[in-house]
């Protein structure tokens, strides 16, 4: 490839874009100012014809370079494609014409807009190269897969079926996992739309739990190899190249190579130890629903029998929600969402063996997801089962059992007795350490802090996974345990490329829904070993080759990149350096962003890319009136807001120039700075929201930033500006009222307090 | 032995049984799910002891004196706004109907309560002629309350009743007797077999 770079520029005058603004103008600015040696204008740029006139220049002129001004970056991403150069967009029907009045009297400042965005995207381009594979990636199809009950055993099963090998590791000496002392499950299944007679005739019933089924399969399949009573000593290595060592009980250890890992570590039954007050522990005829399971298969569909003395149970009592959704200390503030239809379920035991056994449950909410939930919770009602909205206060064992209860309908505290308790527990995650409890010991201030962090690690789980990444053992977490996924766009993803987390380990779940996770878990594992081969990126920015390098000379080993780094894809070389891992980089650039002397960029996008935009921006001096915003906008929620308000006729300042950004993470203070001292008046930076309840796209990018941002005001007052000039914001995708309106905002600020004094 | 004694004892152990068994639609009260979207649209149940979703609860509680005792279902106008609310489709309007029935056949009515007062002052009617007397059905009504008030009553609505008159839908001859179905005779032993039947049935425990 030639190192000559050969830039040209493409105008597009479709769209109204023509109409609304001087054509000419623009390819003069794209010329002078941008520096553009070539300059065409076309009446449909994303049209076939000019989409070929593209393709020969870049052929026969051996363009390398490529600024197209038309519509938003975010449309006609088909049309533009050309993978053999580097490509900036200028966005002048979303982001000028449709977002301005077309009157006589906005002409002249919207034209000012489009040169500013001409003048943007030709110094982008200049900054950019094409981002090509750094070579390091392996394709390894093998799948690893942690976990032998039905979310591992369905995950290993479906990847095979794909054509994908698979190790699988359990911990226990049979497959099964959790599930293996089930009698039967709760149906999978509604009941059939169109019974004769009315919608309560045929209803589901319980049913084989399938795992012994399931376990055969997975025996059978000559793509799945098992590893029983095994454990994982060692991952290290990156998607498409892990090396793990397995570990057995004899001692023995074996290492695979394989490119993506499923988590299927499912979850642990609550320790229902902690409810005295049910008397568990003091009598055997209190039971939770995972103890219930073991004495209905025993019975094996015989009468069940109680535990103190063998009698046949005649009156049984469900507690529901048992040490569950409650914030008393040592209980779970959870809901483990699959202990409604569990309970429904084996109270149909006893229903089932004896018509007369009298089953009560004494439930707050029914809650009763999943396909056949309502279907099952009526069967049950059918069956007599007798359900009562009450609140269990104590169990009293003296004898026979006695359940107090608060009649929530009735208001009133009554009681009943019967042979045997069931509590309805919960699943609690089973996890390794939290990484960033180890991370936290490593990185204390003082010996108090040390010791605090050193203690709740000392408490925590043994590893799972073992990782030997610098950024802790196992899977980040997010709350109450549960391993931290974007909850609503990539819940498979976890804060580890190339680990992806499936059933319970994630949040709460039935078998059901954790067989359907295991499914979903396992596409995406099959997807990131597909990427992996190629040097392309995983969610959120699939099939991007561009990753992160640094200039070692510059950096001063301060560690900012590999500790805010929200996926642990930075390790430590042996001589303290970072060592970037490509394929375990997720393209954020929130370490870009931290970097406190620059020094890290992609291809792509860099700290030039963007600063050198801000620069190129035309700022009229004090005495013209005309303010400059700039508003930096992440790719994933913000930019998208702003087109669809674009689209939607919402109006924008036109004192406005957007730069889209990956993450808010990637914002370095720099820009800040330089934007404040080239004479910007406001500043206006947009991101997803932040922390517990994020919807950040790269996890942590947002609250990084919003920390890093907080430093934001020395630079001020350093500079002796109002603090109002700089504001950030949480965005989400469907504010396309909100998001023009913030920047409108500053500019009413700024009218407000007033220019900056720092033009020229 | 009561008939009320003889209940108590066949369903010792389950009201729930015994309602199922011997209230029309009763085998639907296991099937609510107690979310309480009856009550919230019965017009009148905030002026009920016990609302429908209440009764539901306490008769899954064993209540039986209290719910046969209570005077809530005889509340019930007939509106039908839960039966096409209530999301288990339970016949509610049906089941309160039921329970009115089964309390009256027990002797559980609450004394002197006005819509089982006028129930009774129907059938009666009802059973003389073998048709319904609406001006001695009316009048019966108005002087239920004592003679003072009936009087009252009466000169109340006398233009509605002239109109009444004059537009031949009333005819003031009915006062005297009035006119029966064609095979009066029929219609009571009809009634009386019905009678004896059901009440054979109800004698069987588990209906
Ligand atoms: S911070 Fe983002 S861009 Fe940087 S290494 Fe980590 S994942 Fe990649
Ligand atoms: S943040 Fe920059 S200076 Fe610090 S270690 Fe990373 S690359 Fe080096
Ligand atoms: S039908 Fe009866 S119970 Fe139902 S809403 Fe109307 S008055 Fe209430
Ligand atoms: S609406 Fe139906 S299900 Fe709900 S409380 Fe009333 S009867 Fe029960």
């Amino acid at each position: 490839m030639a190192d000559e770079k050969k830039f040209a520029g493409y105008i597009c005058t479709g769209c109204g874009i023509g109409e609304r603004l001087d054509a000419g103008q623009l390819e003069t600015t794209a010329k002078r100012d941008g520096k553009l040696a070539e300059v065409k204008q076309h009446e449909m740029l994303c049209g076939k014809e000019a989409i070929q006139m593209i393709r020969d220049d870049i052929a026969n002129e051996g363009i390398t370079h490529l600024m197209l001004a038309a519509c938003s970056r975010r449309a006609k991403v088909e049309a533009f494609t050309f993978p053999e150069v580097a490509i900036s967009r200028a966005n002048l029907r979303e982001g000028v014409i449709w977002l301005r009045p077309d009157e006589d009297d906005n002409r002249e400042t919207t034209q000012e807009m489009a040169d500013d965005y001409i003048r943007m995207a030709c110094a982008e381009v200049k900054y950019m190269n094409k981002p090509v594979p750094s070579g390091e990636q392996e394709l390894n199809k093998t799948l690893l897969v942690v976990g032998g009950g039905m979310t591992g055993m369905t995950a290993a099963v479906e990847a095979a079926k794909a054509g994908y090998p698979v190790q699988l590791v359990a911990e226990e000496p049979e497959l099964g996992g959790v599930w293996t002392d089930l009698y039967k499950r709760v149906p999978f299944q509604a009941a059939a739309k169109d019974v004769p007679n009315g919608r309560d005739v045929d209803l589901p019933q319980p049913e084989d739990p399938g795992v012994e089924t399931l376990a055969a399969e997975v025996a059978a399949n000559d793509k799945v190899t098992v590893h029983l009573n095994a454990k994982i000593t060692k991952t290290s290595g990156a998607p498409g190249r892990f090396s793990v060592d397995i570990g057995t009980e004899s001692g023995g250890t074996a290492t695979e190579n394989v490119g993506a890992i499923i988590q299927a570590s499912d979850y642990k039954p609550y320790d229902a130890g902690q409810l005295p007050e049910f008397a568990y522990g003091k009598t055997p005829d209190v039971v939770t629903g995972f103890e219930l399971e073991k004495l209905a298969k025993e019975a094996a569909g015989g009468p069940i029998k109680r535990p103190s003395d063998g009698k046949e149970v005649k009156s049984v009592a469900f507690i529901q929600c048992a040490g569950q959704r409650s914030d008393k200390e040592g209980h779970l503030p959870y809901c483990s969402g699959f202990c409604c239809t569990e309970s429904i379920k084996q109270a149909m035991y006893f229903k089932e063996q004896n018509a007369d056994c009298d089953a009560t449950v004494l439930f707050d909410d029914l809650r009763t997801p999943g396909a056949a939930g309502e279907d099952f919770y009526r069967a049950a009602q059918q069956a007599m089962v007798t359900f009562s909205k009450g609140k269990a206060t104590e169990v009293v064992a003296d004898g026979g059992l006695k359940v107090k209860f608060k009649d929530l309908i009735l208001d009133e505290d009554t009681e009943l007795d019967c042979d045997l308790v069931v509590l309805a527990t919960g699943q609690v995650p089973n996890v390794g350490p939290d990484p960033y409890a180890q991370l936290a010991v490593e990185e204390a201030e003082d010996e108090e802090e040390k010791a605090k962090a050193q203690a709740l690690l000392e408490n925590a789980p043994p590893s799972i996974l073992n990782l030997d990444y610098r950024q802790g053992t196992d899977l980040p977490q997010l709350k109450h345990g549960f391993v931290d996924s974007h909850f609503i766009c990539f819940p498979y993803e976890t804060r580890r490329t190339g680990i992806y987390a499936a059933g319970p380990v994630r949040r709460p779940m039935d078998m059901k829904q954790a067989m359907e996770d295991a499914v979903g878990a396992t596409m995406k594992a099959i997807q990131a070993v597909e990427n992996a081969g190629q040097g392309r990126a995983a969610h959120p920015r699939v099939g991007d080759l561009s990753y992160p390098t640094f200039r070692k000379e510059g950096c001063t080993q301060c560690k900012r990149c590999t500790v805010e780094c929200p996926f642990g894809a930075i390790n430590e070389d042996e001589q303290k350096y970072p060592l970037f891992n490509e394929s375990r980089c997720r393209r954020c650039g929130t370490c870009m962003g931290a970097c406190p002397v620059r020094v890290i960029s992609f291809e792509n996008y860099s700290i030039d890319t963007v600063g050198q935009q801000l620069k190129n921006v035309e700022v009229p001096d004090e005495f013209e009136e005309k303010p400059r915003i700039l508003a930096l906008a992440c790719e994933n929620d913000a930019y998208p807001a702003l087109d669809m308000a674009a689209q939607a006729g919402e109006e924008l300042t036109p004192w406005a120039r957007v730069i889209p950004i990956r993450c808010l993470g990637s914002v370095s203070l720099s820009w800040v700075t330089d934007a404040l001292n080239s004479g910007y008046d406001g500043i206006v930076l947009m991101g997803c929201r932040r922390d517990d309840d994020y919807q950040c796209h790269f996890v942590r990018g947002s609250a990084m930033a919003a920390e890093r941002m907080s430093k934001v005001g020395d630079t001020l007052q350093s500079l002796n500006l109002e603090p109002e000039r700089v504001a950030i914001y949480e965005v989400a995708i469907t504010d396309t009222k909100r998001a023009p309106q913030l920047i409108n905002d500053m500019a009413e600020t700024v009218d407000k307090i007033g220019m900056s004094p720092f033009k020229f | 032995m009561t008939a009320n004694q003889a209940m108590i004892e066949n369903y010792r152990n389950s009201f729930l049984k015994e309602v199922e068994a011997n209230v029309e639609e009763g085998e639907w009260v296991k099937m609510c799910m107690q979310c309480g979207v009856c009550s919230g649209s019965c017009p009148l149940g905030k002026f009920w002891d016990h609302p429908p979703q209440e009764i539901f609860m306490m008769i899954r509680a064993g209540k039986r004196d209290q719910v046969l005792g209570s005077d809530s279902m005889w509340m019930c106008t007939s509106c039908y706004n839960c039966i096409v609310r209530c999301p288990r489709e339970l016949p509610i309007t049906h089941i309160m109907h039921g329970l009115a029935h089964y309390a009256k056949r027990l002797g559980l009515v609450p004394a002197n309560q006005p819509t089982a007062k006028f129930a009774q002052k129907f059938w009666d009617n009802l059973m003389a002629k073998g048709r319904v007397n609406e001006l001695k059905l009316g009048l019966s009504l108005y002087f239920m309350n004592g003679f003072g008030e009936g009087v009252k009553v009466a000169m109340k609505n006398q233009k509605l009743g002239m109109n009444m008159m004059k537009a031949k839908r009333m005819n003031p001859m009915e006062i005297m007797g009035g006119h029966a179905v064609q095979d009066l005779s029929g219609f009571q032993k009809a009634i009386k077999k019905a009678a004896e039947l059901e009440d054979a049935r109800i004698a069987q425990p588990g209906g």
